[in-house]
């Protein structure tokens, strides 16, 4: 693997014209934990002469103490590059390491083979085109080895060498290695990989990475670097359907609107007439804008700017499409789905999906079953567990474009995403889409409070705040709101104004009509609780019996009683509508604190006092003790 | 483009243009590092494409240590000009104040003062939700490492060992309050790459990168240039000149320069085929320990 022989004669263009022909393989090691992954990669990197001088220095000074080939470099150093890893002798995360030999570029990535990191497996085989599935000689196929396998069907690698490593240490032995493959290409049958070739090497020693070994003569196969040099993978992802996901729309001035993003699959040219997939809209390509010039076409995976001949209206999110080749547009689809937290998932839970540049909260409609990555079967569950695959449908709060994965992961495959803590839970490909939607939309499964809470990420609840006129129950009442309302719950707020002037406006002030009053409100929030809401009643309810009343309506809605403990002198100096100034002059009869009676809350779940702190530090101190 | 794909360099091209426009459409408040070295000036040319017609949709920071080569402000200055873009330059008011230089508090404390503190201070100031910076995953161990799309805490910090998956092309763009992300636009380019796409494009670079005779001291076998009168000569030591160049900018007393004649990109392409050492060799503060990268990294450093 020596380099391109380049001296100051050769001619510069030619050469780099040579560099760019060169064609680009992107692959991924992976296999169970210790079977040799990152020390084949350090082998590769230290064969094709990647490893320069002052590494190869500080290397040698790392080794000491480690396992080492003859060379005296444990090899695994040189893609493990946390300090954790170093420490521990295993990989965590992904590296992405970058070589090349006379015939092709490689982009490796070292991914981990500890359970516990599967995610990150997930994440390097995501862009990979093929796959060094490791064992240990000595152990043979593990059930990581079989949940990588797994893994690498579901996000489409099609294709798979076998790397059967530490040959050395089984005394390169015939017998053993066909065994291995045997058992492998067994349990991976059913996996549909187009190619599965086999191997049989010692990375630490080197044998059958570059050229054939000495020391297997048994063995009538291509050594490793030949294999992946000539291997043909790649997809011609032109000659699919043209997709273009808009990701920004770019307006410097009045006079320029275009759609920039980058083309998933097909082509688009200049005149072609495309559709808006989410309004099934027209529009004429007028031009295709680059900084280099205007352009006549643009191919998959070429980032451009789209100006259409008239206005329509699109924003991020939306895919255009020619016609007669739309795309799914749907909220609701049937998906498998990786696990990736430790937190499982449940169906009724409320995530948010980001699939291309569309992102929209989404539910769990089904759980339909798991797989078992040990005998791939299927079966029943109510929850799906970190490293986890289960075959779900998906409903997402709007309609959105895509296709199966299986014709284009870009439109196809998907993150779903925490809605408090903004993890990445769990990553998904679209097997299809659940036509009318409308119709079959929970079929499996009951809408109830629970499940209209979750989708808002939040637990239902009415907090009822009582206490004297101007005791500063709505200012807290409205900076708890917007505290809610800023980290993304849904509250809403019922008190005398909102209240007064519509659904109660037929009641006055008798016994009766405020007894009213409070059932009526009671159970508007009793109903708005059920819909998931987080309800903030701020009412002077001064009676225990109303008060009563309303926790009675709730019923198993979580209730909170909150007294706003200020005393009269305070609410009557602040008067904040003059109302007290009224009452005292006989204007307003039974004004609660005046001519009618406060009876103080007996049992209230919290009680703040309004005259020792400012609404906002209450309102603070309230929303932590709710712990929402 | 006769077959219908993309060229090596053009996929590249196209894959940084995407995660920059990502950027641009998820974020509140981006902001891109502009240091004025070759990555930069790469970094530079693809935002320019990416948002084109259109200015670039964020300003560009470069923390100034106040010991960067003379010609790299200039150049800086001149780019900010030409292409009018926001520039915004921030200096640690107290390491200034101090008068923290690499003469007497050593490169380690330097570094973290003008360079880790100041950066997480000019981020703090201007409360910006994402950083691009141009670093590759080639360039060193705990790089190869990173997501595209690298999460930061509150306080800056990278967590290697619990890292977001990050499948496709689709990227994990949400924060909480106070949190932020690093963005690696170019985290799959090689140095090679870099330069040929610096060759192919024309993208223009201080001249420091080529060849030329200059004015330096040999340090323990490091090459300094010595830019401007600050510098503290050893007792009895002169300046000679010597035809050398650059393989990466920084601070200029904490910058290796290499002999070499190569004057031209051609030139330097060629020397870089043929060379045995890594580009970091040069940079003075990656050498001190295993590991020191990931732990500045894990400071706030970039
Ligand atoms: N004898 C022998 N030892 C090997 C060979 N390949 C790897 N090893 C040793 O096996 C151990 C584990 O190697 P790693 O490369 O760290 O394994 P890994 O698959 O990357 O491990 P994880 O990434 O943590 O899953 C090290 O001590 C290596 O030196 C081999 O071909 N022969
Ligand atoms: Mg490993």
């Amino acid at each position: 693997m020596s380099l391109a022989a380049l001296t100051p004669d050769t001619d510069i263009a030619l050469w780099l014209n040579q560099q760019t022909e060169k064609s680009l393989l992107r692959f991924l090691t992976c296999g169970s934990v210790d079977d040799g992954k990152s020390t084949l990669i350090g082998r590769l990197l230290y064969d094709s002469q990647l490893i320069l001088d002052d590494q190869l220095a500080s290397l040698k000074k790392e080794s000491h103490n480690r396992t080492v080939g003859d060379e005296g470099i444990d090899f695994s150093l040189l893609v493990d590059g946390l300090t954790a890893e170093r420490e521990q002798g295993i990989t965590i995360d992904v590296a992405y390491r970058f070589f090349s030999t006379d015939k092709r570029k490689f982009i490796v990535a070292d991914t981990p083979g500890h359970e516990q990191y599967t995610r990150n497996m997930a994440t390097g085989a995501s862009n990979a085109e093929l796959a060094l599935v490791l064992i240990d000689a000595r152990k043979g196929v593990l059930t990581q080895t079989r949940r990588h396998s797994f893994i690498l069907s579901l996000i489409g690698v099609k294709h798979v060498v076998l790397v059967v490593n530490k040959i050395d240490l089984v005394d390169y032995d015939e017998a053993i290695f066909d065994r291995i493959v045997a058992e492998y290409r067994a349990f991976a049958e059913p996996l549909g990989f187009s190619t599965l070739a086999a191997v049989p090497v010692s990375a630490l020693r080197g044998d059958n990475i570059l050229a054939k070994s000495g020391r297997t003569p048994w063995f009538d196969g291509v050594p490793l670097v030949p294999y992946l040099e000539t291997i043909q993978v790649a997809e011609d992802r032109t000659l699919g359907k043209m997709r273009f996901p808009v990701q920004w729309v770019n307006r410097p001035n009045l006079d320029f609107r275009g759609f920039s993003g980058t083309v998933a699959s097909g082509v688009v040219k200049v005149g072609d007439e495309v559709l808006i997939a989410s309004s099934r809209r027209p529009a004429v390509v007028k031009s295709i804008v680059t900084m280099d010039g205007e352009l006549s076409q643009a191919v998959a995976g070429q980032a451009v700017t789209l100006v259409l001949d008239r206005e329509v209206d699109i924003s991020r999110g939306d895919m255009l499409t020619h016609a007669g080749e739309t795309p799914e547009f749907s909220n609701q689809f049937q998906a498998r789905v990786v696990w990736m937290s430790e937190e499982p998932a449940y169906p009724g839970r409320s995530y948010l999906l980001k699939l291309g540049t569309q992102l929209v909260p989404a539910t769990i409609t089904d759980l339909k079953f798991r797989t078992n990555v040990n005998t791939l079967e299927q079966t029943a569950a109510t929850k799906v567990d970190l490293n986890e695959v289960a075959t779900v449908t998906i409903a997402t709060d709007k309609p959105i474009a895509f296709d199966a994965y299986t014709s284009n992961a870009l439109t196809g495959g998907f993150i779903l995403v925490d809605r408090i803590s903004n993890a990445t839970l769990g990553a998904g490909r679209i097997d299809f889409g659940l036509r009318r939607a409308q119709n079959l939309t929970y079929q499996n499964f009951d809408v109830n409070r629970d499940v209209r809470s979750q989708m808002k990420g939040q637990q239902a609840k009415i907090v009822w705040f009582t206490g004297l006129s101007g005791s500063g129950k709505s200012s807290i009442a409205n900076l708890l709101e917007k505290r809610l309302t800023a980290e993304g719950r849904h509250a809403y707020i019922l008190d005398g104004d909102n209240v007064r002037h519509g659904l109660n406006k037929d009641l006055g002030f008798t016994e009766a009509a405020r007894v009213e009053n409070i059932r009526r409100v009671a159970e508007v929030a009793r109903l708005m609780a059920d819909a998931g809401l987080i309800v903030l009643v701020s009412f002077i309810s001064p009676f225990e019996k109303e008060r009563r009343l309303a926790r009675e309506i709730a019923g198993d809605i979580d209730f909170v009683e909150v007294y706003v403990d200020t005393p009269l002198e305070v609410c009557e100096s602040r008067d904040p509508k003059g109302l007290y100034k009224r009452a005292r002059a006989g204007e307003i009869k039974n004004f609660t604190g005046i001519d009618s009676p406060f009876e103080p809350p007996t049992t209230p779940e919290l009680v703040l006092h309004g005259a020792e702190n400012e609404p906002a530090v209450l309102a603070e101190h309230l929303h932590g003790w709710l712990k929402i | 483009m006769t077959s219908g794909s993309l060229t090596h360099l053009q996929s590249l091209e196209a894959e940084s243009i995407e995660i920059l426009r990502e950027v641009a459409a998820s974020f509140e408040r981006p902001v891109m590092m502009y240091s004025i070295g070759k990555d930069s000036s790469v970094l530079l040319h693809l935002a320019r494409k990416a948002f084109f017609p259109s200015k670039i949709p964020f300003p560009l920071l470069h923390v100034n240590t106040t010991w960067k080569f003379r010609e790299m402000i200039a150049f800086r200055d001149a780019m900010a000009e030409k292409h009018g873009f926001d520039l915004i330059s921030h200096t640690n008011p107290e390491g200034l104040a101090n008068g923290i230089n690499p003469f007497d508090h050593g490169s380690s404390r330097f570094t973290d003062i003008m360079k880790t503190q100041a950066l997480r201070q000019a981020l703090d100031a201007g409360r910006y939700d994402a950083a691009i910076g141009g670093a590759r995953r080639d360039e060193e161990k705990s790089r190869a490492k990173e997501r595209i799309f690298s999460h930061r805490n509150a306080s800056h910090a990278w967590d290697p060992k619990n890292q977001r998956p990050e499948l496709w092309r689709v990227f994990n763009t949400r924060l909480n309050p106070g949190e932020s992300m690093r963005v690696f636009p170019i985290s799959n380019w090689t140095e090679l790459d870099v330069w040929t796409y610096i060759y192919s494009e024309g993208i223009e670079l201080p001249s420091l990168y080529y060849a030329k005779s200059r004015p330096v001291v040999d340090r323990q076998g490091t090459l300094i240039m010595v830019d401007d009168e600050r510098f503290r000569l050893e007792p009895g030591e002169q300046p000679r000149q010597e035809v050398v160049r650059f393989r990466t900018l920084g601070d200029y007393p904490l910058t290796g320069a290499i002999r070499s004649d190569a004057a031209t990109l051609p030139g330097i392409i060629m020397e870089m085929q043929a060379s045995r050492t890594s580009e970091r060799e040069g940079r003075l503060i990656d050498s001190d320990s295993v590991g020191s990268m990931e732990k500045k990294k894990q400071e706030g450093y970039f």
